[in-house]
């Protein structure tokens, strides 16, 4: 599903962020990528979404070689996944419901279809009685949960979680990993990056660990 | 598939006006401006339009004076007679007999003495013409036509007349046109810094679509949709300008036009024109949007 092979990836003026990253995430596979703050995990996830392009390397997503992917269909790539983002970019401007509709106006969903479409996927993250209310007062919890709803409204094949549980308490960020795990259930691939070691007890799943840009045996 | 495709378009158009909608004074500002900038070259040119007609019918309409050959006969007459009802640019005309020519003339020079004592009458047949077309081109062609005619010694008319009213016509239209395109450059400007301004405003917007697979098109399009609606919108308003200006010019017109018992009446811009410019106005809000998002948007870049 996800395969690098040899990538790099430094910064302009910067040192090298990642180092010849070799790895491979089946479809279906649930994987955890953690190292300490700076360790480039945002960088690799980015990398996916071809969001950052890599210094040297290939990428390739569903066999799809990133860096020879053209401009005009990045867009197609990009809805394959869904993107949970560490600083959220909600929209500020418009209510709960409409910022999870625009992952569905932007694939040009059916309009019959996206209320309820929508309203499941707040329904999922337990935001269907704010879906009138706008981000600005949302708990940042709730936000975060926003954000996950955004990320799976449109059923990705990917999802892809940076930092999901940052700054959250403990129960909160057992909601949301157990919210993770029934996505998983339902055979979507999917790649969190954390930095909480507390996550990753008692965790059954592959961990990446970053350390100096390479990932430790 | 369609289906989906023209919803989504509906979808857009909408949010577009709520958008125009929930600004209101900047609207109706810039499409204030755009009514006020495509009034003044329409507003000329219709103007001149009417300058053609109503010169037409005070000076009367260009007259042409067909000469027949001296010993041209009664059938002679009626063969030409036929040709001036075929024909298609000629609006009306009017026949005067030799002896009708010669009785006028005796009548209105004095001359009846010397005249009365010819041996005979030394007038050509005429017919005199109007033609629909002022352009000295086709009045020109038209009388090299009928000079072929074999009946026919000599056509005349009055070319430098003809010449006149073209010559101040062609001015006015390099004015209107000069007036049009550094109007809608001026349209084209204010559009792009609209727009400018919007995407500065949408910026995150932008990057968040951009993030989670939009298709550059489907950033453009609401920009875009904003661009050719302010410019129907304003193309509307100057509609509305000239149809008043020519309202109130034609008030007054009456009055003077009834002291010279003239008929001075100013017709509007006709359907066809309308719709040209309504085209032509959403076309320029299009192209300054466009112009603008091609400059603006591909600057931003999500990181
Ligand atoms: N756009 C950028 N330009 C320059 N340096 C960057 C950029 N993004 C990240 N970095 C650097 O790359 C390194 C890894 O960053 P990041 O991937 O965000 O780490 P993590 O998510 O593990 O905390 C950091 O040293 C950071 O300063
Ligand atoms: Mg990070």
């Amino acid at each position: 599903m996800i395969s690098f092979k040899n990538v790099s990836k430094q910064f302009p003026g910067g040192h090298s962020v990642l180092k010849n990253i070799d790895f491979t995430i089946a479809a279906g596979e649930m994987v955890f990528v953690t190292g300490h703050s700076g360790a480039g995990k945002s960088t690799l996830l980015k990398l996916i979404a071809a969001i950052e392009r890599p210094t040297s390397g290939s990428i390739s997503i569903s066999g799809q070689n990133i860096a020879q992917l053209k401009p005009s269909t990045l867009p197609f790539l990009r809805r394959k996944i869904g993107f949970v983002f560490q600083d959220h970019k909600l929209l500020f401007d418009r209510s709960v419901f409409d910022n999870v509709l625009l992952p569905l106006q932007i694939s040009g969903f059916d309009h019959k279809l996206v209320t309820g479409r929508v309203n499941a996927a707040l329904d999922k993250v337990g935001l269907l009685k704010k879906s009138k209310a706008f981000p600005i007062t949302l708990s940042g919890g709730e936000r975060q949960r926003l954000c996950i709803a955004r990320a799976v409204v449109h059923r990705p094949t990917i999802l892809i979680a940076d930092e999901p549980t940052g700054n959250l308490d403990a129960a909160y960020a057992k909601d949301i990993m157990d919210m993770f795990r029934s996505f998983h259930q339902v055979g979507v691939t999917i790649l969190i990056a954390t930095h909480d070691a507390t996550l990753l007890e008692k965790n059954e799943h592959r961990i990446l660990q970053l350390d100096q840009g390479q990932i430790a045996a | 598939m369609i289906h989906a495709w023209l919803t989504q378009h509906w979808h857009v158009f909408v949010f577009t006006l709520k958008r125009l909608v929930s600004t209101p004074v900047t609207s109706l500002l810039s499409i204030v401006v755009i009514g006020i900038a495509f009034s003044l070259p329409a507003g000329i040119y219709i103007l001149m339009d009417n300058l053609r007609a109503i010169s037409g019918q005070t000076a009367g309409s260009p007259q042409m004076s067909l000469y027949l050959k001296l010993n041209a006969s009664e059938s002679d007459v009626e063969k030409i007679r036929q040709r001036l009802q075929d024909n298609a640019q000629i609006t009306r005309f009017q026949f005067i007999s030799k002896s009708a020519a010669l009785l006028q003339l005796q009548q209105s020079s004095g001359l009846m003495d010397v005249t009365s004592g010819l041996a005979r009458n030394p007038l050509p047949d005429a017919f005199v013409v109007n033609t629909h077309d002022a352009t000295a081109e086709t009045l020109e062609q038209l009388q090299t036509s009928m000079q072929a005619w074999p009946e026919i010694e000599h056509v005349q008319f009055d070319a430098a007349w003809a010449k006149r009213l073209n010559a101040l016509l062609e001015f006015g239209r390099t004015v209107v046109l000069m007036l049009a395109i550094l109007l809608s450059t001026a349209i084209i400007a204010v559009m792009f810094n609209t727009i400018r301004l919007q995407i500065l405003t949408k910026r995150e917007e932008i990057e968040v679509s951009k993030l989670i697979g939009a298709t550059n098109s489907f950033i453009q399009r609401p920009f875009l949709y904003f661009g050719a609606i302010q410019g129907l919108l304003g193309g509307m308003t100057a509609l509305c300008i000239i149809a008043l200006a020519i309202h109130t010019m034609n008030e007054e017109l009456t009055e003077i036009a009834a002291l010279y018992t003239l008929n001075l009446h100013l017709q509007h811009l006709s359907t066809s024109d309308n719709i040209s410019l309504l085209f032509f106005s959403t076309w320029l809000g299009w192209l300054g949007a466009r112009i603008s998002v091609a400059t603006h948007l591909w600057q931003i870049e999500p990181k």
